[in-house]
């Protein structure tokens, strides 16, 4: 395997008409790595895919592929990368088997070869016991399973999802996240587009979140996290007097803030799980019984709303 | 070439399993070309020969030589059968309830009066139910009828050289005699229309499948648009396939549908309806051409829509009107003015010329249809293949 990243683009720049739907987006993805492209419809994911899968030619910008560069002509690279489209991408009117082995023809292999790669994508994505049926009897998660294994096929370097659990029910969703996950431990590089916050939590080693064609940020989701500050919200319920409990924890050094609210008292503080106890001894100190805590630890749906002042799903 | 061909036989085994190629390129245009032959064979065909009768009431020596010579050998033609029916009454009977198509009254003393110069008159009795035996009865009696009348003008110019006398009736006969066995001056013979023409199931099994050639290749080019539409495309071209290849297995889909949909079509017409294609080498040289053509225009048509669904029904209307244009449902090259000149535009005129071209005139005659339909092919696809490398982005 070539040394250094998987996938690197550089300053990619798409223009449709007079809309900009990439303006410079860059980032690299190293094997084994998971790489998860967050926004919201319509900011670009799709664009920036296609132009990596070689489907769209960037009007500006560089993609390389395992030190080979991409382009709508470079015909050699795309063995190197497997693409699952959002949209279901197999024939209704054939069999798994035979989509699989035509695809699996389509990049190169001898026919033998690719009737056995079939059968492995086929236990691989347990659509073995239905494999000679045509496809359009398949439910719509065995079909979405099998456009994933289609991606998978001829072992590729770097494997592209785009959004590939739109639509899906969330026993056939957990299986194609847990499909994922699982290709890291292969070495593979996975792009991995989504809106859903929560899977790219899950699945990603580093996010970029993009927004308008833009990059707007890059990194773990811990060092994302931190750029809202890192800051938990603790929420106490509680009657009675709460003034002095309250005082008593605004003098902690890891309290921020906290306020007695009608119901009880509300704290942002850092690093809430490791402090509870201590925040609780204070309620008992202070004759406070406390009847439920909750703690919300900010996540990427923060980050994106505080970057961008909007929510991912808006 | 190879992702070409793999593309083209995933194509292929999805049109067959589906059917629909079948049925349009096979099952239909058969089906129409064996309806319209059992309507239409009685009048050029072989196996519907027109079926005459004839009655002598005179029993001289004209209608002899026109019941035992004149009609003996027009049914030697294959066209007609002639059968005698003692009396007037029975052979109008017969025309009546449909067992003869028309019946020709030979009258008594009609070899009388032929031979005394006198006048004289063949009845044809008809049924409006068969108009086009009455009107083949009727070119029988005529041609008999000018027949006599040659030979009685030739007698007739012969006498009055003779002088005033009147002449013995044994040199009238003998006159007669020689102007009856002698062979018209003048003749017309009908090459383009005799030898150059197709029999009728012959031209209904050409026309119903050059017709329906133009719906069957649809199905390979405009599958690129279906592809586009279902998202298969962008998997397509996301593996390592060029643009071309694509494009060149989706052409290989039609160019193969077609030339097989053509093959099925001539040797079932053949077999089964009794069509005379013509020789097996000039007909496979205008097929491929013909089909070359089919798929150029039809891939011109598909890449001026935006959907498979509205190129499916532009395609439609191209290949109805081409296929009236070009002659496929009844001849339009007599049609008055511009129309007839039109009928050239039409690559499916020039199929049905090659094959009548290719009866009368043999091999060599097939080239000129055949590189006119290539023209079409040439230019069509030219322009097609341009537009399909922008139906073929994502």
């Amino acid at each position: 395997m070539a040394p250094g990243p998987v996938l690197s683009c550089e300053g990619l720049r798409r223009r449709f008409g007079g809309i900009v739907a990439v303006d410079g987006v860059g980032f690299v993805i190293q094997a084994g790595e998971t790489y998860g492209l967050l926004g919201p419809n319509g900011a670009g994911k799709t664009t920036t895919i296609s132009m990596i899968a070689g489907l769209l030619q960037p009007d500006a910008g560089r993609i390389v592929v395992s030190g080979e560069p991409v382009s709508t002509r470079a015909v050699a690279v795309r063995r190197l990368i497997g693409y699952v489209p959002q949209d279901l991408a197999i024939y209704p009117d054939l069999s798994a088997r035979e989509n699989l082995v035509f695809f699996g023809r389509l990049y190169g292999m001898p026919a033998a070869r690719a009737r056995e790669r079939a059968s492995e994508v086929l236990e691989l994505t347990g659509l073995a016991d239905r494999a000679g049926d045509l496809v359009k009897t398949y439910s719509g998660g065995m079909k979405r399973r099998l456009n994933i294994g289609l991606g998978l096929l001829h072992r590729p370097r770097l494997l592209i999802l785009d959004e590939p659990t739109v639509g899906v029910d969330p026993q056939s969703r957990n299986a194609i996240l847990e499909s994922v996950e699982s290709l890291a431990g292969e070495g593979i590089a996975v792009l991995y587009t989504t809106h859903y916050m929560e899977e790219a939590e899950r699945l990603c080693d580093r996010v970029g979140i993009i927004d308008h064609g833009a990059l707007i940020a890059e990194g773990t989701r811990d060092e994302l996290v931190s750029m809202v500050g890192g800051r938990d919200r603790v929420r106490l319920l509680a009657p009675g007097d709460l003034g002095a409990w309250a005082a008593a924890l605004a003098g902690r050094e890891w309290v921020h803030e906290a306020s007695v609210t009608g119901q009880g008292v509300d704290l942002m503080v850092t690093g809430a799980r490791g402090h509870l106890a201590e925040i609780l001894a204070a309620a008992a100190q202070a004759g406070v019984t406390v009847r439920s805590v909750e703690v919300t630890e900010p996540d990427l749906e923060a980050v994106f709303l505080h970057l961008t002042g909007r929510a991912l799903r808006d | 070439m190879r992702a070409a061909l793999l593309i083209c036989a995933k194509d292929l085994r999805s049109r067959l399993r589906d059917r629909s190629a079948l049925l349009v390129g096979i099952v239909v245009p058969f089906g129409l070309a064996f309806i319209f032959s059992l309507i239409l064979g009685g009048v050029t065909g072989r196996s519907q020969a027109i079926r005459l009768g004839v009655v002598d009431l005179d029993h001289g020596p004209v209608a002899a030589r026109f019941t035992g010579q004149v009609l003996p050998a027009v049914a030697r033609s294959g066209v007609v059968t002639v059968r005698r029916e003692p009396t007037a009454a029975a052979g109008r009977r017969l025309t009546a309830s449909g067992a003869l198509g028309a019946v020709i009254v030979i009258p008594r003393g009609f070899s009388a009066r032929v031979r005394s110069g006198g006048p004289a008159s063949l009845t044809v009795i008809g049924d409006a139910a068969s108009p086009i035996s009455g009107q083949v009865a009727l070119a029988i009696a005529g041609g008999f009828a000018a027949e006599l009348n040659r030979v009685r003008l030739s007698v007739a110019a012969a006498l009055r050289d003779l002088g005033p006398a009147p002449p013995p009736a044994a040199a009238v006969r003998r006159l007669a005699a020689r102007a009856a066995a002698a062979a018209s001056p003048v003749t017309a013979q009908d090459v383009s229309a005799a030898s150059r023409q197709l029999d009728t199931k012959s031209f209904l099994a050409a026309g119903m499948a050059v017709f329906f050639l133009f719906f069957t290749v649809q199905f390979g080019v405009t599958s690129l648009l279906e592809e586009r539409g279902d998202g298969t495309l962008a998997r397509l071209l996301a593996a390592p396939v060029s643009r071309a290849s694509v494009l060149g297995g989706k052409l290989a889909t039609s160019f193969l549908l077609g030339v097989l949909s053509m093959a099925v079509l001539e040797v079932a017409t053949s077999v089964l309806l009794g069509a005379s294609w013509g020789d097996p080498l000039g007909v496979a040289v205008l097929t491929v051409a013909a089909v070359l053509a089919a798929t150029g225009i039809m891939a011109l048509v598909a890449t001026l829509a935006k959907n498979a669904e509205q190129a499916g029904n532009w395609q439609a209307v191209v290949a109805v009107v081409l296929g009236l244009l070009g002659g496929t449902f009844f001849p339009v090259s007599e049609a008055p003015g511009v129309l007839a000149s039109l009928t050239f535009a039409a690559p499916q005129a020039w199929f049905l010329r090659g094959l009548g071209d290719l009866r009368g005139a043999g091999l060599p005659a097939v080239w000129v249809p055949a590189l006119a339909m290539l023209g079409f092919a040439a230019v069509t696809g030219a322009v097609a293949l341009a537009r399909l490398r922008r139906v073929a982005e994502v």
